[in-house]
């Protein structure tokens, strides 16, 4: 089975995602632009099966779940986003028979060689997160490769140097960084808002953090729930007393 | 251990090449108009991405942008010219070479052009280039055209520009920046995508508050602060009660109202005289208030008069006028209009509308911005500060798709008013060249007499009335257009009614056409209400000559929708990636609020089929008919390099053509300016827009706003640069509410003076969608809405392989609640039936919905083997068209008339009036696990077979993988 690579220690990157489920309105726009730039990229291509008919079903890295929480009015409308989270306890390499599966020690990031990758599927089984894809067009697992592609790509200009997920967001709802770095904006956000690992109890330590949804602002200002405009006191509701407030008005234009 | 791994080498190829090639050019998977970046490797498409630069997006991109790539390669791609061979609808064709088609298309409007214009029904779809459409049917000399507005949002577009000379989404936008308190009115989910995405965004991360006002919790809704689940078409009692409450407690800002807007104008009251309710006017037409000042009347006008709001004056007739402030403030704080009448209208809880005033308050007066920026205002004062009143709204389809959108528009725009919070810091920003005058001062043309064999109309076709004058129609008051705009039954239908034209074609009222000919619009499909009738009224043959009943039908469309096969002659158009194309501020602008904006499209990649670009195929038939604009004086074409031709030459007026940017010889001057041949060049190099940023102080109050003012009148956005002043109280509605009275020369027929007297109100006013009238919602107890998925554009998604994985089919929506009240679960069939209709679906429960609503997505259903996808494709067997049980017309009336189903004022298609019952399907109704109902599947077409059952685009790209490939890491 394949190693992990050592401990993560301090100054050692984990690049990964912060996603926030306060501003994602579920547009799909990261799984979209995950598929077109993957497609003709390190992982090319990401197959469509049956593209045209009655059961059209294609590779992508990044996935859109969309579900109710809560019952009535109460109840929020989730926009989930999901793909792989760069685990560094990851099951899905440990469990490899071929050394295909890979977390990268210099960015923690988890790819699979293609060239080695048998197809046995042991990675989907073992991912508890369901962030694999498999291209039984080629035999091989496939998965998002954090755009390892665009990271480093020195043929892009600098901010560019995003995953193609983070660079096309309308919500802002995506954020990349190096997670191992208390001080990097990622990690900031991460601690501003309270991001969440995602399932911490199974132990797999995913680098990619989600942010929960702001406090709602419900019944807000001074007087909360219930509150509402005292009408002028002296004067009736009705008849054209109601007007009195406004005639001797100086108004000018 | 044996078997055990540690960083195995793969190389991988850190800084591959994206392509070899990167174009810009403007996105037209939805209406946003956002700027991108096409790499090319190989003349393939590599990647779309947003391009920062860009005024719209800034970088971002949507999902349909990014499906792009699988757009342009989309196997329903047309290929050829095509003459119908079979029956219309068998979808029969022979291709035929351009110089054909174009001679038989030109051959029979010559003929109809010699004979009577008006036979030309000429209507386009979400056409982006309505500058050139409109000026084309203009030049044909036929009053029949429009676009889609009519069964889009007119109703915003028409409330907007009657009342403060502007309106949402192209029009005007929130101040997301500093906003506070930000309400959403009924906007889809697609709705303006990227730009709204951006601004919740911005607006969320600065701590503001969102409200969403609408039936259904998904989409933009799902991320508000607060969502009123309000019931369908009551938005206007609604937000009349907040109007009430804030009244009451007089939290309105006063002095905005007598500044900017008609509040103190006299209104003249003298029941049953020919101008009552009209403004009291002084010799030369001017508007008059009382002006305390000196006592009597002044010219309302002017700067410096200290206007009476409140109390009745005499005029110098002797009859007396009251402020209209007064009369708005009579009728909004009654309790009528209170919260309690408006929670059981609305199911809004009356605590619940009573607090929302409160925070309106709140957030306009206690937190009012006050900026540090001199400006001028339309009189010539200088001011030394920017006040801001930091509430901003946002309406769309879910007010403007209601028979009684029109008013319900006004009514947000009053409250605006009140609150004081149009143009202003943190309010509702006009975007350039917004405002125009309310309401613009565009006749439509096509009166009697207007219409005239081989002669242009003398004037666009569509416009704004502002009295029975203006009308079309003739000395009986019937129609002269065959939609029946701006007739006695849509007066005010700025847009057109596109919804009726098959309908009143096939009917031949009010008078029999010879030539349909449409663009881009899915008119036997989702675009049109009464689905299945409409698609027998395309194949209807006359009894006795066995014609159709639409003699010619010619379509011109880029895809195999499921229009073609209605067409006789189908003129391919290109993908937006092959295309020139401008995005001008003639037409729907891009435009931010700090600036004017424009774009273009250029071809990033060539066609590889037989097809050509709409707009050039247009110019083409306007030259070989002779049209004065499109033709020399010795005949040869004007534009013979097609539309790009004419993007860089046409002028509307002099130094006004299409583009704004870099006009003069020299490509210098911005606005206006001689024709730059150099034109596109610039654009180009520029990434495909151009964009101007206004100075600090013209960037609020523009309404009012002196160096904005001047700018506009020198762009020619508007005539002068006099003060915009809102319409709180609008006349023109009041003249056709007189003239329903019985007064002036030009009234409405006995039958429909009823109608306009009670519609035609001049204050925005709340009653019943016209379909729940008659109490039908006892019969049908669910109001039925649509919207479409945020990855979807009309009916373009499903033929996107990318696109459709996201959605294969559509389910009906209910509350959870209150389906399982009525013994429904989750996955059972069920008919949705109208007083029309009725069809079978699967539903889906959910929380976020309104007790008394059921809604669907309405892009995905499909008819069997359109858009060349298999015939049993979940689109058509398990998605569905709601249009089916929505009639085009309302029921009849007791004279048996029937009115079109259309707000009475504007014509807007009232697509969500919809009532209906629904009830459980048992197995054996129709085809079990199958929606209904089914149409024979059209057949396939396309010289492109279907690809192989697997896509792999993107396979070309893939880097090496070379083990020994030193440069790669």
């Amino acid at each position: 089975m394949t190693l992990l690579p050592p401990r993560v220690q301090p100054g050692n990157a984990q690049l990964g995602l912060v996603i926030d489920l306060d501003t994602c309105v579920g547009c799909h726009a990261c799984a979209v632009n995950c598929k077109e730039w993957n497609t003709g990229g390190h992982s090319a291509p990401l197959p469509d099966h049956d593209p045209y008919g009655a059961d059209p079903n294609g590779v992508w890295f990044n996935r859109i779940h969309t579900f109710e929480a809560g019952e009535g009015t109460a109840s929020r409308t989730v926009h989930f986003p999901r793909s792989c989270l760069h685990c560094e306890d990851a099951a899905c390499v440990s469990v490899c028979p071929t050394g295909a599966s890979y977390k990268r020690e210099e960015d923690g990031i988890v790819l699979v060689n293609e060239d080695a990758c048998i197809g046995c599927k042991l990675c989907s089984w073992a991912c508890p997160y369901g962030a694999r894809e498999y291209d039984t067009d080629a035999g091989v697992m496939k998965k998002c490769t954090l755009c390892i592609d665009r990271i480093y790509n020195e043929n892009l200009a600098e901010e560019d140097r995003v995953p193609a997920c983070v660079s096309t967001c309308p919500a802002s709802a995506r954020h990349f960084g190096d997670l191992n770095d208390p001080d990097s904006e990622v990690s900031q956000l991460v601690s501003e808002r309270g991001g969440k690992e995602l399932m911490p109890e199974l132990g797999y330590k995913p680098v990619n953090r989600y942010l929960p949804p702001r406090a709602a602002k419900k019944e807000q200002g001074p007087s909360g729930v219930g509150a509402s405009l005292p009408p002028l006191a002296d004067l009736a509701p009705d008849g054209d007393s109601r007007f009195l407030r406004w005639v001797d008005r100086v108004l000018s234009r | 251990m044996p078997g055990d791994f540690l960083n195995p080498e793969e190389r991988i190829d850190l800084s591959p090449e994206i392509g070899d090639e990167t174009k810009t050019t403007t996105c037209y998977m939805c209406a946003c108009r956002c700027g991108i970046k096409v790499h090319l490797r190989d003349g393939q498409i590599r990647y779309i991405e947003g391009n920062k630069d860009h005024p719209v997006n800034k970088g971002v991109l949507c999902g349909k942008g990014s499906a792009g790539i699988m757009q342009h390669y989309s196997p329903a791609r047309l290929t050829k010219p095509l003459k119908r061979k079979g029956p219309r609808g068998s979808g029969e064709f022979e291709e035929i070479e351009w110089d054909e088609a174009l001679k038989i298309v030109s051959a029979r409007l010559a003929k109809i052009r010699a004979e009577d214009p008006r036979k030309l029904a000429f209507f386009t779809g979400r056409d982006q280039s309505q500058a050139l459409t409109g000026w084309w049917a203009s030049q044909f000399g036929t009053p029949n055209h429009a676009a889609h507005g009519g069964f889009c949002s007119v109703n915003m577009a028409a409330a907007g520009l009657y009342t403060i000379g502007g309106s949402f989404w192209e029009f005007g936008e929130p101040d997301w920046e500093r906003t506070e308190y930000f309400m959403m009115f009924g906007v889809a989910e697609d709705h303006d995508s990227n730009p709204i995405k951006m601004g919740l965004s911005t607006l969320k991360e600065r701590g503001a508050k969102f409200v969403s006002i609408n039936p259904v919790k998904t989409g933009y809704s799902a991320i508000a602060d607060e969502w009123i689940g309000i019931k369908p078409g009551t938005d206007g009692a609604f937000v009349m009660a907040l109007i009430h409450e804030l009244l009451h407690a007089d939290k309105i800002d006063l002095d905005y109202l007598v500044r900017y807007t008609n509040a103190p104008w006299l209104v003249i009251r003298d029941p049953g005289a020919a101008d009552d309710g009209l403004f009291a006017r002084g010799a030369d037409g001017e508007p008059l208030c009382w002006d305390n000042n000196t006592g009597q009347v002044a010219d309302a006008r002017l700067a410096g008069v200290a206007p009476k709001v409140i109390g009745e004056v005499t005029l110098d007739d002797g009859r007396t006028a009251v402020p209209a402030f007064q009369l708005m403030a009579d009728r909004y704080m009654d309790t009528n209009y209170g919260p309690e009448v408006a929670a059981l209208r609305s199911g809004v809880p009356a605590h619940h509308i009573r607090r929302i005033a409160a925070e309106l308050a709140e957030a306009a007066f206690d937190k009012e911005i006050v900026l540090d920026v001199e400006w001028t205002d339309w009189a010539g004062r200088t001011q030394d500060k920017m006040i801001g009143r930091p509430v901003a709204m946002h309406a769309m389809r879910g007010i403007s798709a209601h028979s009684n959108g029109f008013h319900t528009c006004r009514a947000i725009h009053v409250l605006q008013m009140l609150l004081g919070t149009i143009d202003v810091p943190g309010g509702f920003r006009f975007k350039p060249p917004f405002p125009r005058p309310c309401p613009p001062p565009q006749k439509p043309a096509g009166k009697p007499g207007q219409v005239q064999p081989d002669t242009p109309l003398p004037g666009p076709p569509l416009g704004f009335p502002t009295g029975p004058e203006d009308l079309l129609v003739d000395a009986d008051g019937t129609a002269q257009r065959i939609d029946k705009a701006y007739s006695w039954e849509a007066p005010v239908s700025a847009h057109g009614l596109m919804h009726m034209v098959i309908t009143n074609a096939w009917k031949g009222d009010p008078y029999p056409i010879d030539t349909l000919f449409m663009f881009m619009a899915n008119m036997s499909w989702n675009s049109s209400m009464n689905t299945s009738g409409v698609i027998d009224m395309l194949t209807d043959r006359d009894a006795e000559t066995d014609d159709y009943k639409i003699p010619f039908i010619v379509y011109s469309d880029a895809y195999w929708s499921e229009t073609v096969p209605y067409a006789d002659i189908v003129l391919p158009d290109t993908t937006y990636l092959e295309r020139w194309d401008c995005i001008s501020l003639l037409d729907r602008p891009i435009c931010s609020a700090d600036g004017p904006a424009d774009a273009i499209r250029q071809p990033v990649v060539q066609p590889d089929r037989d097809v050509r670009a709409f707009q050039s195929v247009m110019l083409d038939l306007g030259a070989r008919l002779g049209l004065p604009g499109m033709t020399n004086e010795d005949g040869t074409p004007k534009f013979p390099g097609g539309y790009p031709d004419y993007l860089v030459n046409h002028e509307r007026a002099p130094g006004i053509g299409p583009l704004a940017g870099w006009r003069g010889e020299k490509g210098d001057s911005d606005g206006t300016g001689a024709v730059n041949p150099d034109q596109l060049n610039r654009y180009i190099e520029n990434g495909c827009f151009w964009s101007h940023e206004f100075r600090e102080n013209q960037r609020y109050y523009k309404h009012a706003n002196r160096d904005y003012l001047e700018y506009a009148a020198a762009a020619g956005w508007i005539g002068s640069s006099d003060q915009i002043v809102m319409q709180l109280y609008s006349e023109p509605l009041q003249k056709f509410r007189l003239a329903a009275q019985g007064h002036g020369d030009i009234r409405p027929p006995e039958q429909h003076r009823v109608r306009v007297g009670g519609y035609f109100d001049p204050l925005p006013t709340w009653y019943r969608p016209l379909e729940s009238q008659d109490g039908i919602e006892d019969e049908y107890p669910f109001y039925a809405l649509t919207q479409r998925p945020m990855a979807m554009y009309h009916s373009w998604g499903s033929q996107n392989a990318w696109l459709r994985q996201i959605h294969t089919s559509n389910r009906l929506y209910m509350n959870r609640n209150k389906a399982e009240l009525e013994g429904l679960q989750d996955d059972d069939w069920v008919w949705v039936i109208s007083y029309h209709s009725r069809i079978k679906v699967q539903i889906r429960l959910m929380e976020g919905t309104q007790q008394d609503t059921v809604w669907t997505w309405n892009a995905i259903g499909k008819r069997s083997g359109a858009w060349n996808l298999d015939p049993d494709a979940p689109e058509a067997k398990k998605g569905f068209l709601l249009n089916h049980v929505i009639s085009e017309l309302l029921p009849p009336k007791e004279n048996g008339y029937r009115y079109s189903n259309s707000d009475p004022v504007t014509g807007q298609a009232a697509w969500y009036d919809l009532r209906v019952r629904i009830e459980k399907a048992e197995p054996g109704d129709a085809a079990d696990e199958t929606t209904f109902p089914q149409f024979e599947a059209q057949p396939r077409r396309g010289g492109h077979s279907l690809r192989d059952n697997i896509l792999r685009y993107g396979g070309l790209f893939k880097p090496k993988r070379s083990k020994n490939d030193g440069d790669c890491q």
